[in-house]
């Protein structure tokens, strides 16, 4: 499990809220606290990820966050611009706004021409080794696949031109297990499970990429063993009741239904827990690492969240 | 009482009045549990012909409804399956399951100017990536079936549940988004012919620069399939404002759908803040998986905190030899109390949290009915029902 971290480029993906852009947070804090440098980058631009970190906005030119750590937001022009200049070696001087439009244009219509440009920016940091982790906060499972099997569209569709030249070297950094991975966040919940079953297929019927694991996110505590549990059961009879009414000045039965409703609630995700590990490892072909974070109760989330999640996540690859 | 347009205060007004009504709101919130369980309630209570034109549900839940057969045909819910769900529905209950590739292809043979180009079209390769995911094509598909739909006039009520968007924005942006496409000045010169290319000055960058990085073969693809897609447009474009004029009518009415957590709520209220511009009439909000309110009580919050600090000392009491819990070691049962004490702090922190996003989204919209998390997922006619029954005035809710 402890492999994880020795991938140099890592796809943080899943639904949409279930929590990609905590864990790709606390995932990259983790690495940078083992002495990785590490890079994370958001690639949605919504401003989520410097609040993981109570940093200002961060933007296309990384800024450092942590020792060790810098973070980036993806920003599809400025790549564009960058990958033009730097690896097409373009003039800056040829219309790079028109071009920036037309690819947008294009893009609407041809698998793969927006998103080479993105996964094109994170594989020429791994390639350069400016960083010995990329973490990227991802699309959500709707549009991760499209992403990762853009080479492969580029490809089929475009037969020249310097856009095919460069799908030879991604292809390679994407395809190659112990440089890249998919991280799937999924919580204990009915939707989420089903679109990362489906996305665990889809991943390794559309694209080159591995599946380094799926993180189950906002796991509930288990409240009771079973001997507990016997005892929690006890405190249903009526004089029990009486007793603690009159410690507390009542309340009993209110704070006694919470207690009932985690349990319940909990038992019900256990089910989807149970689905999703079969179903992932029938998806998948084989057993897949699955890392489980808690749900946090915490008023805010921010620095202190994170690095609570980086602890968890480190304890689970530890185990 | 003044109301603000096509603003219902009940559910039951709401479903009574409107033809339309559309169910939104960001992914994995129970829209489509919502909008079936809506549809089942109008016609359960209301009669008429009702139907719920669903989007890519749940299997079960599709399969419940009796949607597996068909896509893209409405079916009716027949009647033995209330009868055996044990409700006696005064109207009929209908349902399609869209298919965005049939609606697609409709659409093209519809608008081409003749049957030749239409099959060109279809045949392209580039149409398969299109009719699946360009311009927002599920939005698009879903409000021009929609449209199709009440003109044909079939219905007294139809409930649509919306695509799982990325973004619950783009699908009121989707016919204005279609129109644009087809009038921007990209698809005019990607669309030229490749001699006169040469004497545009202006444009003559963007075509250097364009062959350079993805070659002119693949822009000539393109430009084939743009100028056949082109014949398309003036069809296009006059459906589209039609479409939008449906849905700004006063017979339509959103209602969105969220949970209390964060990014649904904020994405939720996104949604809502742009339904003025566009002249949309909001009905309402439906809040699902709402936590108990007895969970933001202050009075309980202090009776959990004095439950963790005296957990030995209550635990030493119940499990005296006369005590009611005699014989049980106290130390377990002083850990269980504690923990009872510590998760409801838990749990009404996330109570609390929900409850001030619940202010915030409830701020000039009516609340039309508000959900518990429901133990079982909604998969069959009863499990609608059911949650039909926590929607409808009167019911569980
Ligand atoms: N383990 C956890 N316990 C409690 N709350 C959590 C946990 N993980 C994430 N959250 C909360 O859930 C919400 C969504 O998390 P986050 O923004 O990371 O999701 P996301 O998948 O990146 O969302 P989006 O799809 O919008 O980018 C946030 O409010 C976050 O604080
Ligand atoms: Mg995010």
């Amino acid at each position: 499990m402890a492999d994880l971290l020795d991938r140099k480029l890592l796809f943080v993906t899943g639904k949409g809220g279930v929590g990609k852009t905590t864990i790709s947070a606390g995932l990259a804090l983790m690495a940078a606290s083992r002495g990785k440098r590490a890079l994370v980058c958001e690639v949605d631009a919504k401003g989520d990820l410097a609040a993981s970190f109570e940093a200002p906005p961060t933007r296309f030119q990384e800024s450092q966050v942590a020792p060790n750590l810098w973070a980036m937001s993806m920003d599809s022009e400025a790549s564009l611009r960058q990958y033009l200049s730097l690896q097409l070696r373009l003039p800056r001087a040829a219309g790079l706004g028109v071009v920036a439009r037309m690819f947008d244009f294009v893009a609407s219509a041809a698998p793969g021409v927006r998103e080479i440009v993105t996964v094109g920016k994170l594989c020429w940091e791994v390639r350069e080794r400016h960083y010995d982790i990329v973490v990227v906060d991802a699309v959500a499972s709707g549009h991760i696949v499209g992403q990762l099997a853009a080479p492969q569209a580029i490809n089929g569709l475009v037969q020249v031109g310097l856009v095919r030249q460069q799908t030879g070297w991604m292809l390679d950094i994407l395809s190659d297990p112990a440089q890249t991975g998919a991280l799937i966040v999924s919580t204990p919940e009915e939707m989420p499970v089903t679109e990362t079953i489906e996305l665990v297929g889809r991943l390794r019927a559309e694209t080159t990429v591995d599946l380094a694991g799926v993180v189950v996110n906002r796991v509930l505590p288990e409240l009771f063993g079973t001997r507990e549990e016997q005892v929690f059961e006890a405190l249903a009879d009526p004089g029990v009741a009486d007793v603690l009414d009159r410690g507390l000045e009542g309340g009993s039965a209110a704070l006694l239904d919470a207690a009932r409703l985690m349990v319940r609630t909990r038992r019900a995700r256990a089910e989807h827990m149970e689905h999703l590990r079969r179903g992932v490892a029938e998806a998948a072909g084989g057993p897949v690492p699955m890392l489980y974070v808690p749900y946090l109760f915490l008023r805010s989330y921010g620095m202190r969240s994170t690095r609570q999640v980086a602890a968890a996540l480190s304890a689970e690859l530890e185990s | 009482m003044k109301q603000g347009a096509g603003q219902a205060s009940s559910l039951e007004e709401l479903l009574a009045a409107k033809e339309i009504v559309v169910v939104c709101g960001p992914g994995g919130v129970g829209k489509t549990s919502i909008a079936a369980a809506l549809a089942t309630m109008a016609s359960c209570h209301m009669g008429g012909r009702v139907l719920v034109l669903t989007v890519d549900p749940a299997r079960r839940l599709a399969q419940a409804l009796g949607l597996s057969s068909a896509p893209g045909r409405a079916q009716r819910v027949p009647p033995e399956a209330f009868a055996d769900a044990g409700a006696n529905p005064r109207g009929e209950l209908w349902a399609e399951m869209l298919s965005t590739k049939q609606s697609w292809d409709r659409l093209v043979l519809r608008h081409a100017p003749d049957q030749h180009t239409a099959q060109r079209i279809i045949d392209n390769p580039l149409y398969q990536n299109i009719s699946g995911r360009f311009v927002q094509s599920h939005d698009y598909i879903a409000v021009e079936r929609l449209y199709e739909l009440h003109s044909e006039g079939n219905y007294d009520l139809v409930v649509v549940d919306t695509p799982p968007t990325r973004n619950a924005v783009d699908f009121l942006l989707a016919p204005q988004r279609m129109a644009e496409f087809f009038s921007s000045r990209l698809l005019r010169l990607l669309t030229v012919p490749y001699r006169s290319r040469l004497v545009d000055v202006a444009a003559r960058p963007f075509y250097y620069v364009a062959d350079r990085v993805l070659g002119s073969q693949f822009l000539e693809d393109i430009a084939e399939f743009f100028i056949l897609f082109q014949t398309l447009s003036d069809g296009f474009v006059a459906r589209a404002s039609e479409v939008e004029r449906l849905l700004a009518d006063r017979r339509t009415s959103f209602v969105v759908v969220s949970t209390l957590e964060t990014v649904p709520v904020r994405e939720a209220e996104a949604f809502m803040a742009m339904l003025p511009a566009k002249r949309l009439h909001l009905g309402g909000v439906v809040l699902n998986k709402v936590l108990p309110a007895y969970l933001t009580e202050q009075r309980l919050a202090d009776r959990a905190e004095l439950l963790c600090a005296s957990a030995d000392a209550l635990a030493e009491e119940l499990c005296r030899p006369s005590g009611p819990l005699a014989g049980q070691p106290a130390e377990l049962v002083g850990r269980v109390l504690g923990e009872v004490g510590t998760n409801f702090n838990n749990i009404a922190l996330v109570a609390r949290r929900e409850a001030g996003q619940r202010t915030e989204l409830a701020s000039g919209t009516p609340v039309l009915a508000s959900v518990p998390e429901l133990d079982d997922d909604v998969h069959d006619l009863a499990g609608v029902l059911h949650l039909g029954h926590h929607i409808w005035p009167g019911g569980e809710g």
